[in-house]
């Protein structure tokens, strides 16, 4: 046992020590960063104006002058005034721009808008948007349509979705809850390829280098497995660990810097914090480190079988196909119907499940579901590391002679 | 120190050791030889138990071999290798603990080491930054490092260059002198006279041979002797204690010849023949030498 420590450690620490993996701990965060810099930047200016701006509107067409209506902080002004004296004025005044209509406004970049400064967006999105709601009822005016039966036609529902409870009945979040749920199906995804990519190299390594004879004349092959998929498996729990606290404080830092203090993006926080993370944390974990035991041990088997990477291919494809299968599923179909027989039946099998359930539990999963999909990930991840260890054994000694699957299965038989 | 008991051990489609036994005595070099394919790397995997045999004992100082002996076994495999990517000071100290050194004591012991081959410079270096003779010496370190007191070298010379060759194999000798036991093998038979003490041939996964080099050279003298003397040609009619088997050379009334001596007849016989007639420059005992002892194994069963 206190060899199997020595080879976690190995693996840990040499891993740990790239350079490449300190890049990947602070690129994500940084990114994580910056976007959330970005959304506080944009929710702090896109929310509303700061300052009240008059818009001095110069209607060429006849069809937009007196229409437009004043939205909180901005005026409109209908001006008979000539364009030079309009931008005159603007040039003196920042709060003040100059709408130029011309009778041709439905052509491209024909209508103009003159300002000391570049408009905020939540100003000539607000323009914009209300100049399309006139020009459209000009249309329908001038084609003969009753704008009024047409406006009381027009529908615009949203769902509440309300979920009974023991508790009572409490605002659910399906959006939040959908994007949580694929975006943890998602990390567990790529992490279950790259870190069992990892051990699968690692195994390929000790094999080209030629090593591993001296190690397993040291150690047993399964401690050697067992070791190995250990350490590589704490690496990906480090870098989970590191970058979920540093983002966390990346966020914090960000929000504070650029603080917007209403708006969307706080709304949406505000969402988020409805969602039980400690709990998808935690099963997030439990699928992560199951899901991973159980493939890495099939890396692991299919690198001892191989003599370089690119061999690897036709033992990969039947590895993969399952992830893949899921996770398509997963983004496309699944989230839309988290409790369909497919998406149970999915995220009950062990191959599968690891994706299929992060999808399914920000809905809520029964519990007896999610105790059999449990018990089901160790089970599996057990039997995998059997199957992979009997093949490891004698994979990792074999040299120059191209496995098939008919020659797996003889390796899996042999005594010891 | 090494009792090997009846090996057997098939893999799919061949046997790579068919009822093999040996015995190898504490403190022996013992050569292990055949040509390729013959099992060599078979049994030796198997006494590090890398694989086990499918039927056969291995006895290690009397007790059967179990895992507790892995830690008194040094190993130095045909095919060498070392972590690539890793520097060499930390590699050696986690092969050196993976046997059950502690940190300490492998720093300390390599210090040791790195100073008596030069290799002090090295430690911060990484595997791949060492050429190929410098990867092996490091290796043979590795091997060494706990001190077992037996040491299994599988083909060891190859890949060094005859200096380093020279370092090694006198390594070796130190090590032995101090008391450990060496089994080795090797399909290069001059090696083998030189630092042997027994040996086991094996061919085509049978032992056809074994036993101290001594003792198996004695059984292969055939009373060859090669005779050079000045004079006047001996006229071999038959009445010699001795029968002409090839003329070598002859020049200037010196002449070289190969006999062989008749039955109960000794070389001082010949000698006591000789004297009268001619005058002799040198009489030596043709022994054949392991090459040749090899070969004509290999070929007689072949």
């Amino acid at each position: 046992m206190n060899k199997v420590l020595l080879i976690i450690q190995r693996e840990y620490f040499t891993r740990v020590r790239k350079k490449s993996f300190l890049i990947m701990i602070f690129v994500v965060p940084s990114l994580i960063f910056v976007m959330s810099a970005v959304i506080a930047l944009v929710a702090k200016n896109s929310g509303q104006l700061s300052t009240p701006q008059v818009i001095k509107v110069l209607d060429e067409s006849g069809v937009f002058a007196g229409k437009f209506h004043d939205a909180k902080n901005i005026h409109f002004e209908t001006t008979k005034q000539s364009l030079n004296a309009v931008k005159q004025e603007a040039k003196n005044d920042e709060n003040l721009s100059a709408l130029q209509i011309p009778a041709n406004y439905k052509t491209k970049d024909a209508v103009q808008i003159y300002a000391k400064k570049k408009p905020e967006f939540a100003l000539s999105g607000e323009i914009e948007r209300q100049m399309n709601t006139i020009a459209v009822s000009d249309g329908m005016i001038k084609h003969h349509i009753d704008t009024a039966v047409l406006r009381s036609i027009k529908s615009d529902i949203s769902l509440n979705p309300i979920e009974v409870t023991d508790t009572g009945d409490k605002k659910a979040n399906v959006g939040a809850a959908v994007g949580v749920g694929i975006a943890c199906a998602i990390l567990i995804y790529i992490s279950l390829f790259i870190y069992g990519a990892q051990v699968m190299r690692g195994v390929i390594e000790e094999k080209t280098s030629r090593i591993i004879e001296v190690i397993i004349s040291s150690v047993k092959p399964f401690q050697l497995m067992l070791g190995k998929i250990i350490g590589v498996g704490l690496v990906g729990l480090t870098q989970f660990a590191a970058w979920i606290i540093l983002s966390y404080i990346a966020t914090k830092i960000a929000g504070a810097a650029f603080s917007a203090p209403q708006g969307g993006v706080m709304g949406f926080l505000a969402i988020l914090k409805t969602i039980p993370f400690g709990h998808i944390m935690g099963i997030f974990i439990f699928y992560f480190l199951t899901g991973y035991l159980l493939y890495s041990a099939l890396f692991a088997a299919v690198g001892s079988a191989v003599d370089s990477e690119t061999e690897t291919q036709q033992f990969m494809f039947p590895i993969t196909l399952p992830l893949l299968f899921t996770y398509i599923l997963s983004v496309s179909i699944l989230f839309q119907a988290p409790n369909s027989p497919l998406a149970v039946w999915l995220s009950i099998i062990p191959f599968t499940a690891p994706v299929a359930m992060m999808v399914r539990i920000p809905f809520g999963v029964p519990g007896w579901q999610l105790a059999l999909s449990m018990s089901l990930m160790v089970i599996g991840f057990v039997f995998t590391t059997y199957v992979a260890a009997r093949i490891y054994r004698v994979g990792v000694l074999m040299y120059g002679k191209k496995a098939s699957y008919k020659e797996l299965a003889k390796w899996f038989f042999y005594k010891e | 120190m090494l009792s090997i008991r009846n090996i057997v051990k098939q893999y799919a489609g061949h046997t790579a050791l068919s009822g093999v036994s040996l015995e190898v005595e504490r403190g022996q070099i013992f050569g292990l030889l055949g040509p390729n394919g013959a099992g060599k790397t078979s049994l030796i995997r198997i006494v590090n138990q890398i694989t086990a045999p499918d039927s056969g004992e291995v006895y290690f100082n009397g007790e059967k071999l179990n895992q507790s002996h892995i830690e008194r076994i040094g190993y130095l495999p045909e095919e060498r290798g070392l972590y690539k990517k890793m520097e060499i000071g930390e590699q050696m100290i986690y092969l050196a603990r993976l046997k059950g050194l502690s940190r300490d004591e492998a720093i300390k012991r390599l210090k040791v080491w790195f100073e008596k081959l030069g290799m002090q410079t090295w430690w911060k270096l990484k595997i791949e930054e060492l050429s190929k003779g410098m990867q092996q010496k490091a290796q043979f370190v590795a091997t060494v490092l706990h001190e077992p007191d037996l040491i299994i070298l599988d083909e060891p010379f190859s890949g060094f260059d005859p200096v380093n060759a020279e370092v090694i194999k006198d390594e070796i000798l130190e090590l032995n002198r101090k008391g450990a036991t060496i089994l080795f093998s090797t399909h290069r038979m001059e090696s083998v006279e030189q630092l042997c003490d027994a040996i086991a041939l094996l061919d085509r996964s049978k032992k056809i041979l074994d036993g101290k080099i001594k003792d198996i050279k004695n059984s292969y003298r055939n009373n060859v002797y090669l005779v050079e003397y000045s004079g006047d040609k001996i006229d071999m009619d038959g009445s010699q204690p001795f029968h002409l088997l090839d003329e070598i050379g002859s020049a200037d009334n010196c002449f070289t010849v190969r006999i062989k001596l008749n039955e109960n007849i000794t070389s001082n016989d010949v000698l006591k023949y000789m004297i009268p007639k001619v005058h002799i420059n040198m009489l030596q005992e043709v022994i054949p030498s392991m090459n040749e002892i090899f070969i004509e194994q290999v070929n007689k069963i072949a």
